[in-house]
């Protein structure tokens, strides 16, 4: 009787976990599911809400055309706050909707605790904007590719800037902690030590969300940079900058793509006059990028923000691969992403083994009356 | 030793930035013994109501004197309003009940106020407007020490003066003190307790706005979550003085401010918190009721 019962209740259970799978893998027969995870709150909230934009952009023009393979597209979109605690949530959840790939994640030590999720799970990921070169160099990840480039290559165009165009001998290196930040400053200070034309005369993290940073800048006059390579995001860096200005220190201020974001300009002021900043290549003569944007004027009646036209690229990537490889199954979509060339708004681009995007580079640009505006 | 002057001078800038926020922390728990979490928020909400009102005021083309008082006072009355009404709904129900009760309450206090400011403002950082500007006569060591720390400065030590003033010869201190010492025999005498806790957290969170307003007047910028860290570090420093005690606070404040500079300076920013909460141990070690607490004597 007991055994008896116990079966029932097996076969009760199995009974409705068949009806509680069943209509999740019938939908999965008739749209694609492509998940969008980032930060869409909390104070990086203006890094990732560009490219849920722009991947329904490109979702709607294709399902007005009719979808994918004669299947519709489904956005799924899940906030991490660019934590990775909140990260590994979102993909789970994501990877458990039967996501086909996913755009995302944004920010690098994010999408670096999603990704084992997901590699599990056989789910591509695609990420506009997360830049830690292990990521893909560390070949650990086959399912991972980007549309932008990594830090090492930012990294690169920092420090060529300042030792060939600026010609500065002294270099302070500063970063906030981050995985994002500390990595760009690591690449920033081997390359400066390999290349025998400076030193790094400081290198140091420094703590983000301090009251004030008036010690550190003491430390950089004393070890009389010329200039301040800062690897981490605008809130620190435009802290760090006013107080330089207030100091009285005009030493030139290098930094990444964290930083060219009109909020640095906003918030720092006057003192972002003069500051250095990389970012992704000017696209704005590409048509598919000009489309883009009008796009996005015409259905949200603003400018698009931080890493729109990478987050597009990426979007337009990946539904291309889906389609070419008319299928949504992980080799053959890796297959078509790397060889299908796809014209995107950062060019026209495939990708290397690695899932880096070829094509993709960075360009140096600086503060000029309240606008960053391109040099060289 | 041009570099030992710039770093104490930052150090006492720092220190004096926790001292502000810390004399909030160390009131409120020398009268009830209540660690009040929200208060970092009330801080917060302060830098946020100066804000409004000094970008409002300079589109109305105020003289900068009178935007820094108006914004100032309505700050001060703003704030303490919070401080009042969280005391009122989330401290007051829970007196009798055990401590840990109304430190949960406080914690959840703090979270609902950080995300009531996110969803009621935004999530971005803000410019704050130059409050303090620059004095000529400063400009010759200006590379040293700035107008804004000397305001800072000089703010920290009149409140603490006055406090002290408060807490030693007034009506209001003498019933602060006795509700501090027994708040049953302070009912039993007359003294309307309620009124001297409230009283508390109305100064407190009006100290806490003043230092809202001049921070971020520093600092240059302002979002939902500068209470959070700044209100940890204070907290500590309250601590580290002896909490409950005002010169205490303050004490604490500039050593935990220039331990900071001094370990930045001379070791490396990557560990100024190590040093900063080591110290903290050693002195709870050696220390347990902080440098200037008093020791509690049991009741037998």
């Amino acid at each position: 009787m007991k055994l008896k019962m116990r079966t029932s209740l097996l076969v009760t259970a199995a009974a409705v976990a068949l009806v509680t799978i069943l209509p999740v893998a019938g939908l999965a027969g008739n749209t694609i599911k492509i998940g969008v995870a980032g930060a869409h709150s909390g104070d990086l909230a203006s890094y990732g809400l560009p490219t849920v934009n722009a991947a329904k952009l490109v979702v709607d023009e294709l399902n007005a055309k009719g979808g994918v393979n004669g299947k519709k597209v489904e956005l799924l979109i899940e906030d991490d706050v660019c934590k990775p605690e909140v990260a590994t949530n979102s993909a789970t959840k994501l990877v458990s909707q039967g996501v086909d790939a996913v755009i995302g994640h944004i920010c690098s030590g994010a999408t670096k605790s999603a990704l084992p999720i997901y590699k599990a799970a056989g789910v591509i990921l695609i990420s506009p904007s997360a830049t830690n070169p292990e990521l893909t160099q560390s070949g650990d990840y086959p399912n991972f590719f980007r549309t932008i480039a990594s830090d090492d290559m930012q990294a690169r165009a920092e420090v060529d800037y300042a030792l060939n165009v600026l010609g500065v001998k002294k270099i302070a290196v500063i970063h906030d902690k981050g995985d994002y930040g500390k990595g760009l400053a690591e690449f920033a200070k081997g390359f400066i030590e390999k290349s025998g034309k400076g030193d790094v005369v400081l290198f140091e993290g420094v703590t983000p969300g301090a009251v004030d940073y008036s010690a550190i800048v003491q430390k950089i006059r004393q070890a009389k940079a010329d200039a301040v390579i800062f690897g981490g995001y605008h809130p620190e860096a435009s802290k760090i900058v006013s107080m330089m200005r207030k100091k009285r220190m005009d030493t030139v201020f290098l930094s990444d793509d964290g930083v060219k974001d009109d909020t640095f300009i906003k918030v720092a002021g006057k003192d972002a006059e003069g500051v250095y900043a990389t970012g992704p290549k000017d696209n704005s003569k590409n048509p598919v990028a000009q489309a883009a944007i009008a796009a996005h004027r015409k259905a949200y009646n603003s400018d698009p923000g931080a890493f729109f036209e990478s987050a597009y690229s990426a979007a337009l990537a990946i539904m291309n691969a889906i389609e070419k490889a008319d299928s949504t199954e992980i080799a053959a979509v890796t297959k078509a992403l790397q060889t299908e060339t796809v014209e995107t708004p950062v060019g026209n681009i495939h990708f290397d083994e690695r899932g880096d995007a070829v094509g993709v580079g960075f360009a140096m640009y600086q503060v000029k009356n309240g606008q960053y505006v391109k040099v060289k | 030793m041009d570099y030992f002057i710039e770093l104490f001078c930052s150090g006492l800038t720092r220190g004096s930035i926790y001292a502000l926020i810390a004399l909030g922390y160390t009131m409120v728990y020398g009268i009830i013994g209540l660690i009040n979490f929200a208060h970092g928020e009330i801080y917060m909400i302060g830098a946020f109501t100066s804000f409004i009102v000094a970008t409002v005021l300079s589109i109305y083309g105020f003289p900068l004197a009178a935007i820094v008082v108006v914004a100032g006072v309505a700050a001060a009355i703003w704030s303490s309003a919070y401080g009042y009404t969280v005391e009122k709904i989330a401290y007051k129900p829970l007196r009798h009940a055990p401590r840990l009760a109304p430190l949960i309450s406080a914690i959840g206090m703090s979270i609902l106020l950080q995300n009531y400011v996110l969803l009621a403002q935004t999530s971005d950082f803000l410019p704050f407007p130059e409050l303090i500007p620059e004095f000529a006569f400063m400009e010759p060591i200006a590379h040293i020490i700035g107008s804004s720390d000397i305001v800072i400065l000089l703010t920290t030590t009149v409140v603490m003066l006055a406090l002290t003033f408060l807490i030693k010869f007034t009506r209001i201190g003498k019933a602060m003190r006795a509700t501090a010492q027994d708040r049953t025999m302070a009912l039993l005498v007359g003294i309307n307790v309620d009124r001297v806790i409230s009283a508390t957290f109305i100064i407190g969170s009006a100290l806490a706005a003043i230092g809202g307003l001049l921070i971020a007047s520093h600092i240059g910028q302002i979002n939902f979550a500068i209470g959070f860290i700044a209100g940890i570090k204070a907290f500590t420093a309250a601590v580290l003085g002896g909490i409950g005690s005002i010169p205490g606070a303050v004490l604490g404040s500039l050593i935990l401010g220039l331990t900071e500079s001094f370990a930045t300076g001379y070791i490396s920013s990557d560990y100024e918190d190590v040093f900063a909460f080591s110290l903290l141990v050693l002195i709870l070690i050696f220390k347990p009721s902080g440098l200037l607490g008093k020791a509690e004597t049991k009741k037998v």
